[in-house]
């Protein structure tokens, strides 16, 4: 284990910011990718269900 | 003798019956995905060791060179699609191929961001105009001029042969990226990993970027079915097998 506490492992040895900032970019974007795909099959959805009605 | 039972790989090449394969093979993916990523970063973060000249900033690596090789890989299926797409007027391959952009180019977006939060601390600069990170960026634009090309065009077959010919011409930017350490002076280091020189890094690291590698993998497959079924609906609404489909689903 390289870490003795919590502060240690956010610190990153000083890089705290250059390693979380490009960890924490990578998981924004890759939820906002998923969530950009449910919304299209969502819509997809609530089109054919209105298909279906007319 | 004619073999009676010949596999027939164009019964699964329509997307009328690739739909509903998709969906059974895209939970496996998500899976393996994410218990990759769980293990990836764990061996990133807690096991492999503080690097000896770059100290804790080197981490970036565990995300960085996945994504970059990802960016490249994507990149190359597209056009192997394209080609089948143009070859064979499969219009699954096409569909394939329009999946799999959007995911390429959140990978290069990636690999360029976290190369230059890497950059700034190593080498002291955000950005440097050389032969590696100007040919990456080349390959963002690669993929937004593909999206941008197929958005434009109302017809999607027609969408389809521009998108997949401005696919096979910048084909060529790849062998540039990879090689570019090479044939330029770059700031840019060699390559992470080489098949056959030993490695030069601790064996935990190569390790934790491996399985970061798979999982992003696993991710973009999944998330690749997930978007084509949704360009299948799309694309074929009103078609009979889908009207049937509808039907036969309250």
């Amino acid at each position: 284990m390289n870490w003795n506490s919590w502060q240690e492992f956010l610190a990153m040895g000083g890089y705290g910011f250059y390693v979380w900032g490009s960890y924490g970019v990578t998981l924004v974007l890759i939820v906002i990718e998923l969530a950009a795909l449910a919304a299209r099959g969502k819509a997809i959805e609530r089109r054919s269900s209105r298909r279906q009605i007319n | 003798m004619v073999s009676v039972n010949r596999f027939s790989w164009f019964k699964y090449a329509s997307p009328a019956s690739f739909y509903p394969i998709a969906g059974k093979l895209l939970p496996w993916f998500a899976t393996s995905a994410a218990v990759l990523t769980v293990i990836g970063l764990y061996i990133g973060l807690f096991v492999a060791p503080t690097d000896a000249q770059q100290g804790e900033a080197y981490r970036i690596i565990f995300i960085h060179v996945p994504a970059a090789w990802m960016s490249m890989f994507i990149y190359v299926v597209m056009a192997g699609y394209a080609a089948l797409s143009l070859g064979f007027n499969a219009r699954l391959s096409a569909m394939m191929a329009s999946a799999l952009a959007p995911t390429g180019a959140l990978f290069t977006f990636i690999a360029l961001w976290t190369g230059s939060l890497w950059g700034k601390p190593t080498w002291g600069t955000w950005w440097v105009w050389d032969a590696r990170l100007t040919s990456e960026l080349i390959l963002l634009f690669l993929y937004i001029g593909f999206m941008a090309l197929q958005a434009a065009i109302d017809d999607p077959r027609r969408a389809d042969r521009a998108g997949g010919l401005l696919l096979l011409v910048g084909v060529v930017n790849i062998p540039i990226i990879y090689f570019s350490v090479q044939w330029w002076n770059t700031l840019h280091q060699g390559a992470s990993v080489s098949l056959t020189a030993a490695p030069t890094m601790a064996r935990t690291m190569l390790w934790g970027m491996l399985v970061m590698a798979i999982a992003f993998w696993m991710y973009s497959i999944a998330i690749a079915l997930g978007r084509v079924r949704c360009i299948i609906l799309e694309r074929e609404a009103g078609r009979e097998w889908l009207s049937e489909a509808e039907a036969a689903t309250p």
